[in-house]
């Protein structure tokens, strides 16, 4: 049996090691498309503040492939031929396979303005776009940041920690858009404009143009860039970050028969629309817990989860999944906010909220009868952060309050609480 | 080390909070927590200070094995001059504000002037700021507490706190701390009060370090934990029964001061002894206790959680009693419940949680019930003072109500809040106030244990036992057996004791630990953890030390060798009953030659000669 | 032979010694705001309950961490935290249903329980054999901790 991963992010690399654990005797193959050894983006923050090296964003040690039998190759697909279960490469050679996973991940969006290919204006998504960044960003520079979602929240406080100057650019009325409501969002702006960060929400970047001059323009480094937006003044900036969110690549997939949507189209088995076609993480649409439709979950936890799933499955072993939880955790220059499941009020939901704008806390559950759907929290409780883990504990095992739900209501800092009473110290168990 | 070596000094008046080093120098004498507080307190007010003026200062302080793993190491005391007696004041309380503060960052608060207006001091490590308590005024500790923890939105911010009674100057109100341990005596929470000082809460992430030599400090550490659970008192009889081990213990040897001390034992001390407390109810099936707990650090765990019967007259309709809260101690259980005369455990429980709710000290107020029962039966008050009451002793219902009067500050309460000396003497009987310095008596009878009557009558702030407890000595034998109706040797034990726990007082640890530790499990604790080179001997001089400064911050606010004495009753009315029938306390005998063994004069002055041997 | 946490919280007095050993053994400090096992009080139920880590089989955390930063510890079983390759991304304080790895700001990663290489400090520590460290062959307790997962674990696939 010849297994064989495009795509050598978490989702490829555990569906590997899976599938060594799995399928003892089998081929396993993992093509990875970036120079190095695989690596994880959520790493690329810390290598920006130089905390960590090129290194420290490993996946794995360098032999750790090699030692178990996977074959990690640095090959770009060009084309998947399921009749023949066959594959083009860039290099003109084919590859043949018995079970096929897609963990191509995803790929920034690129807006659609002149001047984004210009020297100086870099995606933030690769370690190759952080090399750039950490040569760009160096002390004094101008530095603006188009997208104040996700990513461009949790680099946020590098770009800032590499002294640069830092305009945040924000095409959205508020920031971080898919994972906060306004209320938070608010608490993030201010909490940025604190620290020294200029934040311009509804700003559309219309077109960046060389010729900007800033003190760093007479060195070497500096580009020169001039970012024009639909209200206000241009910006002169010596670099310009595009991190306006990611979208599934797909490109591959062409002729291939395979079902898309926003993603790949998987079921329960992580199974595509073509036979013996996996696919796993940022790229694939499975199930969300939560809701039960299929939705896209470009996170970390999903891509883990994915990689293990799809491995059983592919090595013959019927594994099940219930689907993604939808979560995500933030640090924004030391300002940790975490969103999970269903945290929108909606319809037949009612809230706990409780709020300290001058303490950058806020925290806001979501319930659903006495069950918790979903929650936000900013801040920290005495700087731990226990309580998000304990946040998922709750929604996921579809505990019933109680009347714990109306001391949440009164208290939602009891979450702790709450849990060990109804999990732990009732629940009888550990 | 083990000092933070830094207090926070808050002065009320004009609402600011400075950081100060600790006086290291004052420390080496006093070492810390009640010791060094009072050298503090003595060094900054007048001892001739209106308690209730603003002129006076309260001192929350901890010591240095406070925050630390040494078993019972979490206690705090609340250091002032005591309305209750015009005496210094000391208080010492467990639960887990004491191990907080110091885990912030800070050996003591020392709070000064007066609010204009109500406040809480909140602090979070080095950050200590007042701010308006409007919203917490009127309210009891218990709705204090929560109101605290919703508004800082921090389940383990630690609160001490004053209910309504302290707003109200009931003369005996506490500071409670974590809803049920109190700094309990003399109305220190009076005086907070009176500073417009609503609650004090404190989160502590910094944690406690500096010990000296820490691998020695664990090695004594675990020793002593050891101790503890090898002796039956500390290892077996409290963590089973708490300190309510003792109700059947001292009934029997006729040293329970029943019905205001009329008599020595109380025929319904098993219905609230602690033995009762774990038997099932007849109504509910349930037992009153519901678990034993532990303070910051303590391996004994004497704590009593109760739960009364919901169904039970005094909470019958009031459902915010139903869950469990902090059940009886021995000395709550025989101030409400024996001296008042009712036998009904969960009356006697109902009342005490009353005492925490509205911040009052449990043996303070039963007593002075006691006193006024005493005064009811006699027909010097009747119901037209008592607003219908029948204050008659054993009436648990009547025992209910005024508790509830006395905590908001209410009709006949208002009486009662001003202690038994004071009522007395409103009503012509001063000879009904069961008191020393006019702070109520403890639950030990001085005629059945003739060392009580000594400590009672010598302790620096008012009739305490907490000052040297040679019950122990007397009825327990440790740390030997001593006849306690025999007064001869007992000024030694008394002189001992009282030294030994002003060391005990200011180190951070409880008292309770000297049922099992000695002086030689104590020190190398102390000695590991502190600079100072703290021999038994050194430790010995300390409590010496921090007792005459006590004395002599009392003799200078103008009590005399007079005011060591006993109520008439205790001297003069012999035991009706038990092994101590037809005795009186024998204070007399024991008075002299306790002065002399403390290095007094007759009149009970401190020599020239014993001030500069101890540095005073 | 792997061994196990247990914990009774019906012994428990809540005297808070387990945190101040487990906070001096790994922090060198006594504070149990850094311990990694925590006492929880119900106090209107008069009921405390320590808890910590259970080194659960398909470790939630270990699984999520992007660097390979959480490894079983060979000797004892224990899932543990390789400080040197924590970056602090805390995606494995998001994906713990049970709450019990934290991040530290103060190191900038992430602490749990590691059992304390075989001899855990809380057990020493507890006064009342509330926390005991037993054999996985004990009868009980794999019961006991399926159970304990079972109700996030099983109730998250259904």
């Amino acid at each position: 049996m010849h297994h064989v991963i495009i795509g050598a992010g978490p989702a490829g690399v555990i569906a590997a090691e899976t599938l060594r654990k799995t399928d003892r005797d089998s081929e396993i193959t993992l093509l990875g498309d970036e120079p190095g050894m695989p690596y994880s983006r959520m790493a690329i923050p810390y290598f920006l503040t130089n905390e960590i090296n090129a290194e420290g964003t490993h996946l794995r040690a360098e032999d750790h492939y090699a030692r178990h039998g996977i074959d990690f190759r640095h090959e770009r697909v060009t084309r998947i031929k399921p009749q023949k279960r066959i594959l083009d490469l860039a290099n003109g050679s084919t590859l043949s396979y018995d079970r096929l996973l897609l963990a191509t991940g995803s790929r920034p969006v690129t807006i659609p303005i002149s001047g984004v290919d210009l020297p100086g204006v870099h995606h933030c998504w690769t370690l190759n776009d952080a090399h750039r960044i950490r040569e760009l960003a160096k002390p004094g520079a101008h530095v603006v940041l188009v997208g104040a979602g996700f990513i461009g929240c949790i680099i946020m406080g590098a770009l800032l920690g590499r002294g640069t100057t830092l305009t945040v650019l924000e095409l959205g009325d508020e920031m971080l858009p898919r994972m906060m409501d306004r209320t938070g969002a608010e608490i993030l702006a201010r909490w940025c404009t604190e620290k020294g960060v200029t934040i311009r929400t509804a700003t559309r970047v219309t077109e960046i143009e060389k010729g900007g001059r800033t003190q760093n323009s007479f060195t070497r480094l500096s580009t020169g860039l001039i970012v024009h937006t639909e209200t206000g003044e241009p910006l002169i900036a010596d670099a310009v970050v595009l991190a306006s969110g990611v979208r599934p690549n797909l490109d591959l997939l062409s002729e291939s028969g395979i079902e898309t949507d926003d993603g790949i189209l998987v079921d329960h088995y992580l199974r595509t629309s073509q036979p013996s076609i996996y696919a796993a993480g940022d790229v694939a649409q499975g199930t969300d817990w939560s809701t039960g439709k299929r939705t896209v979950h470009a996170i970390q936890p999903t891509a883990a989860e994915h990689g293990r799933i799809s491995a059983c499955n592919m090595a013959g072993i019927p594994t099940h999944y219930p689907g993604s939880f939808s979560m995500n955790v933030l640090d924004t220059m030391g300002l940790i906010s975490t969103s999970m499941g269903l945290w929108r009020r909606e319809q037949g939901t009612n809230t706990a909220a409780l709020l300290d704008r001058d303490r950058s806390r806020y925290m806001q559950l979501n319930f659903q009868g006495d069950r918790l759907i979903g929650a936000l929290t900013i801040g920290h409780m005495g700087g731990w952060t226990g309580a998000n883990g304990v946040l998922r504990g709750l929604i996921q095992s579809k505990t019933r309050l109680g009347k714990w739900k109306q001391r949440l209501q009164d208290d939602p800092t009891r979450v702790m609480e709450a849990y060990n009473f109804l999990l732990i110290a009732r629940g009888g168990g550990h | 080390m083990a000092w933070q070596r830094k207090i926070l000094r808050v002065d009320l008046t004009n609402g600011t909070c400075k950081s100060e080093p600790l006086n290291m120098e004052w420390a080496m004498q006093y070492l810390g927590q009640r010791g060094l507080a009072t050298k503090y307190l003595t060094e900054e007010i007048s001892p001739t200070v209106e308690p209730l003026s603003p002129e006076n200062k309260l001192i929350m302080a901890t010591g240095p094995l406070t925050g630390t793993m040494a078993s019972t190491g979490g206690r705090y005391s609340v250091i002032t001059k005591g309305p209750l007696t015009g005496a210094v004041a000391c208080s010492n309380s467990g639960g887990f504000i004491g191990a907080e503060i110091k885990s912030a960052g800070w050996d003591m608060f020392i709070f000064e002037g007066k609010a204009p207006q109500p406040m809480y001091l909140y602090v979070e490590n080095d950050k200590a700021q007042l701010l308006p308590a409007d919203f917490l005024w009127g309210k009891s500790v218990w709705e204090t507490d929560t109101l605290l923890h919703q508004k800082h939105q921090d389940p383990l911010l630690r609160i001490a706190a004053i209910g309504q009674s302290a707003e109200n100057g009931c003369l005996f109100a506490s500071v409670i701390n974590d809803l049920h341990r109190a700094a309990g005596r003399s109305g220190v929470g009076t005086v907070m009060g009176s500073k417009n000082l609503k609650a004090v809460a404190v989160r502590g992430t910094l944690g406690v370090g500096n010990i000296r030599n820490p691998k020695g400090f664990m090695k004594s550490v675990v020793a002593g934990k050891q101790v503890l659970a090898e002796n039956a008192v500390t290892g077996q009889g409290l963590p089973a029964y708490g300190t309510q081990v003792l109700m059947n213990v001292i009934n029997e040897m006729g040293a329970l001061p029943t019905r205001n001390w009329r008599e020595v034992q109380f025929e319904g001390a098993g219905k609230i002894s602690g033995e009762a407390m774990c038997e099932p109810r007849a109504t509910d099936g349930k037992a009153n206790l519901v678990t034993n707990a532990a303070c910051f650090g303590c391996t004994i765990a004497c704590g009593r959680i109760s739960r009364i019967d919901q169904e039970h007259f005094s909470v019958k309709n009031s459902p915010k009693y139903w869950g469990a809260s902090g059940g009886l101690e021995y000395e709550a259980a025989w101030a409400l419940g024996g001296d008042t005369g009712v036998d009904d455990l969960d009356a006697v429980t109902y009342a005490n949680y009353l005492c925490n709710e509205y911040g009052m000290d449990s043996i303070s107020f039963g007593a002075t019930v006691a006193a006024a029962m005493e005064l009811f039966e006699d027909g010097v008050i009747t119901t037209a003072d008592t607003d219908g009451i029948e204050l008659r002793f054993g009436n648990a219902e009547a025992l209910c109500q005024i508790a509830e009067q006395t905590g908001k500050g209410e009709g006949f309460g208002k009486e009662i809040a001003q202690g038994s000396k004071r009522l007395c003497d409103k009503y012509k009987r001063p000879d009904l106030s069961m008191t020393v310095k006019g702070q109520e008596f403890p639950a030990y009878d001085a005629r059945g244990i003739q060392g009580m009557g000594l400590t009672y009558a010598t302790s620096n702030r008012g009739a305490c036992h907490l000052r040297s407890y040679t019950v122990a000595s007397e009825v327990l034998g440790i740390p030997e057996k001593t006849d306690p109706l025999v007064a001869e040797g007992k000024p030694g034990l008394v002189k001992a004791f009282q030294d030994l726990t002003a060391v005990v007082d200011s180190s951070g640890l409880c008292v309770f630990t000297t049922f099992a530790w000695t002086m030689d499990d104590i020190q190398p604790q102390i000695d590991t953890a502190c600079e100072g080179n703290w021999s038994v001997e050194k430790l010995a001089e300390a409590g010496e030390r921090i007792w005459n400064l006590e004395r002599k911050f009392n003799l200078d606010a103008g009590f005399t060798a007079k005011d060591d004495t006993l109520p008439e009753r205790v001297l003069k009315t012999p035991a009706n009953a038990g092994p101590a029938k037809g005795r009186v306390s024998e204070l007399g005998a024991m008075l002299p030659e306790y002065y002399e063994l403390r290095g007094w004069t007759p009149q009970g002055e401190p020599t020239q000669e014993t001030l500069e041997r101890l540095g005073l | 032979m792997q061994r196990f946490l247990h914990i009774q919280p019906q012994k428990c007095t809540g005297c808070l010694q387990c945190e101040m050993a487990c906070s001096l053994d790994n922090e060198g400090i006594f504070n149990p705001a850094k311990s990694r096992i925590k006492v929880f009080v119900f106090h209107s139920e008069g009921q405390f309950a320590p808890f910590t880590c259970t080194q659960c089989n398909d470790a939630w955390c270990m699984n999520a961490c992007p660097v390979d930063a959480i490894q079983v510890d060979r000797d004892t079983g224990a899932k543990i935290v390789i400080d040197t390759q924590c970056v602090g991304c805390k995606v494995c304080t998001i994906a713990c249903p049970f709450g019990t790895i934290n991040y530290n700001r103060d190191t900038g990663k992430v602490i749990k329980c590691d059992l304390c290489g075989g001899q855990p400090e809380c057990v020493t520590a507890c006064p009342t054999d509330a926390i005991s460290y037993i054999d996985s062959d004990w009868a009980g307790f794999e019961r006991m901790r399926a159970s304990a997962e079972k109700s996030l674990a099983s109730a998250a696939n259904s």
